[in-house]
């Protein structure tokens, strides 16, 4: 399994990371490294395995509660640990150009 | 104090039942030991001394007025910096999250405190729980109390660090693949994954969901059992927290384990296992027959399979999990923010560390367009093979018994230049996360240098009770001594 820097690049583009291309370079380098391992899986033959996505129990089968409202965050927490806020709200750089 | 470094759940009860000290004194000598070696040991990464202080003079009031204390009433109890406290720093060891102040409460949190434990600070740990030596802490490292040139392992290690280093008697960590279970081979402490489902992961910052638990570090495994039954049983905020009564661990303790049957994973003691833990583990084993078990050699065959399954699984849900960390709600904006997509690309790129980088980037890939189903599909199906391998064996033993990690604690630096050989080295806590059954470290003795070995007691889902009566067998028959 060959991986390039330009796919990293690719990849860290859908991840919304900006990577150096010091550290691109590595990435593919370590990314290549763990594909070739994680090819023996390819050994076993799964036809008709069911995926386990989640480990169920009796008891969280039926994880449904009654949907009451209940007390949630003042706007005040909710905002504490926001980089940038006012006015009530979140502060975000503009999403439109003009 | 006497014996501060040494207490446990019961010495701090009786402590405070004969006034020779009271909880207030407790916590203040927690956080007095823990900030005077803090530079050296790098365990804590924050106090909460108000916290502590408010919890320790409610305890102080009841024991003035004669009322029950609660199970962990004044028993300084440290926390993973991955579990929120409500009003405290809450970082995950990152650079992300290092002002994030938690809005509200874990679970767990609130168990441990209802139970009367007071929370003395917030332990270091890999970044985002991601790591196995906690060098990856966006902080500082963490030293391995046996020997401080070595790691504690991870990625819970400063909990685990915490417990055997004698700042706090119990702590609460977090495993996902090990973070529990190797940290307290590598320290000297017992250590507790629980079923998956037993403990309610709310107010755990997600890594991997299907893989993620709350556990507990302690000295003794009564005391494991206590904190365990404080911090299970179901929650409306957590729909994985299984709704199944909560069994009274520590009141049914007994260290009658005659005509339990241990299954030895003949897979688990093949090469790359250290000769000295291969020798106190077997050792551990012959501990357990004396004490009446019948060891019998077992198969699981898939388990030279699991690294790949967990590594591709963990990173799926990691890359999903840490999408949130967007610069805009609760994480770091970097300075240099031009348009939105710049300031999510600067802020990310500035708040997590390398280790966390890499398996974004690994997650993202496996869950990218064409190749979801040669790697997400196929490692989920290799996990269906792995917990089928268990569930077989459990139709035939009680437990299973095996090391924890394939060697002790090894020095700071030694391993950090070669993720892959890293993520080896959790070969024998992996498989058992995968499968979502119970697992604990309990201390089996030391290696010729002093350096402390874990036996790993894994039992199926539920079946707590077993692996705490085991360990708690084994503790009494001096096996921790080795």
């Amino acid at each position: 399994m060959r991986i390039t820097p330009e796919e990293v690049l690719k990849i860290a583009n859908l991840a919304n990371l900006r990577l150096s291309a010091e550290d691109t370079a590595r990435y593919a380098e370590d990314l290549e490294e763990i594909l070739t391992y994680v090819d023996q899986l390819n050994e076993l033959d799964t036809t008709g395995v069911e995926p386990m996505a989640q480990v169920l129990h009796e008891g969280n089968a039926a994880p449904l509660r009654p949907d009451i409202p209940g007390a949630s965050f003042e706007q005040g927490t909710a905002l504490r640990c926001a980089p940038q806020a006012g006015a009530g709200h979140f502060k975000v750089p503009k999403v439109i150009e003009r | 104090m006497e014996d501060y470094r040494r207490l446990t759940v019961d010495t701090v009860r009786r402590g405070l039942q004969e006034g020779r000290f009271s909880a207030r004194e407790l916590a203040a000598e927690a956080i007095r030991v823990g900030e005077a070696q803090n530079q050296a040991s790098g365990v804590f990464l924050s106090f909460t001394p108000e916290r502590a202080f408010r919890a320790a003079d409610r305890i102080d009031a009841k024991v003035a007025a004669g009322d029950e204390i609660g199970p962990l009433g004044g028993v300084p109890l440290a926390v993973k910096d991955v579990i929120m406290t409500a009003g405290e720093k809450t970082t995950c060891a990152s650079r992300a999250l290092a002002n994030f102040i938690a809005p509200y409460d874990a679970t767990a949190v609130e168990a441990v405190e209802r139970a009367g434990a007071v929370i003395v600070g917030k332990t270091n740990c890999d970044e985002f729980a991601m790591g196995s030596s906690n060098e990856n802490s966006a902080f500082y490292p963490v030293c391995n109390p046996a020997d401080p040139e070595r790691v504690p392992g991870g990625s819970s290690g400063g909990s685990a660090a915490a417990v055997a280093g004698g700042y706090t008697p119990i702590s609460l960590g977090s495993d996902t693949g090990g973070s529990i279970r190797q940290p307290a081979s590598f320290c000297g402490a017992v250590g507790i994954m629980p079923t998956y489902g037993r403990v309610s992961r709310y107010g755990l910052v997600a890594f991997a969901s299907s893989l993620d638990h709350i556990g507990p570090f302690s000295r003794t495994v009564k005391d494991a059992a206590t904190l365990l039954r404080t911090i299970a049983g179901g929650d409306p905020y957590d729909s994985t927290a299984a709704r199944i009564a909560v069994p009274d661990y520590p009141g049914d303790l007994s260290a009658n384990v005659a005509g339990l049957r241990i299954g030895i994973p003949k897979e688990y003691f093949a090469k790359g296992l250290d000769a000295a833990v291969g020798t106190r583990i077997q050792a551990g084993i012959h501990t357990l027959e004396a004490a009446g078990c019948r060891a019998v050699e077992i198969s699981l065959p898939h388990t030279k399979y699991a690294i790949a399954s967990y590594y591709l699984i963990c990173t799926a849900e990691a890359s999903s999990n840490l999408a949130r960390y967007d610069g805009v709600r609760y994480s770091r904006r970097s300075a240099s923010s031009g348009t939105m997509r710049d300031m999510y690309r600067n802020s990310r790129a500035e708040g997590f560390g390398p280790e966390v980088t890499r398996r974004i980037i690994l997650g993202t890939y496996v869950l990218s367009s064409g190749y979801y189903d040669a790697y997400y599909r196929k490692a989920q199906e290799v996990r269906s093979l792995i917990a089928r391998d268990f569930a077989e064996a459990f139709e035939t033993v009680d437990a299973i018994v095996t090391p924890v990690s394939p060697f002790p604690a090894f020095k700071l630096g030694e391993k950090t230049s070669d993720p892959l050989q890293m993520y080896l080295s959790d070969i024998y806590t992996i498989t058992g996360s995968l499968a979502g059954i119970a697992g604990m470290s309990v201390p089996c003795g030391k290696s010729p240098e002093g350096l402390p070995i874990g036996m790993q007691i894994l039992t199926n889902h539920f079946r707590e009770q077993t692996m705490l009566n085991l360990g708690h067998a084994f503790e009494k028959t001096g096996g921790f001594e080795g």
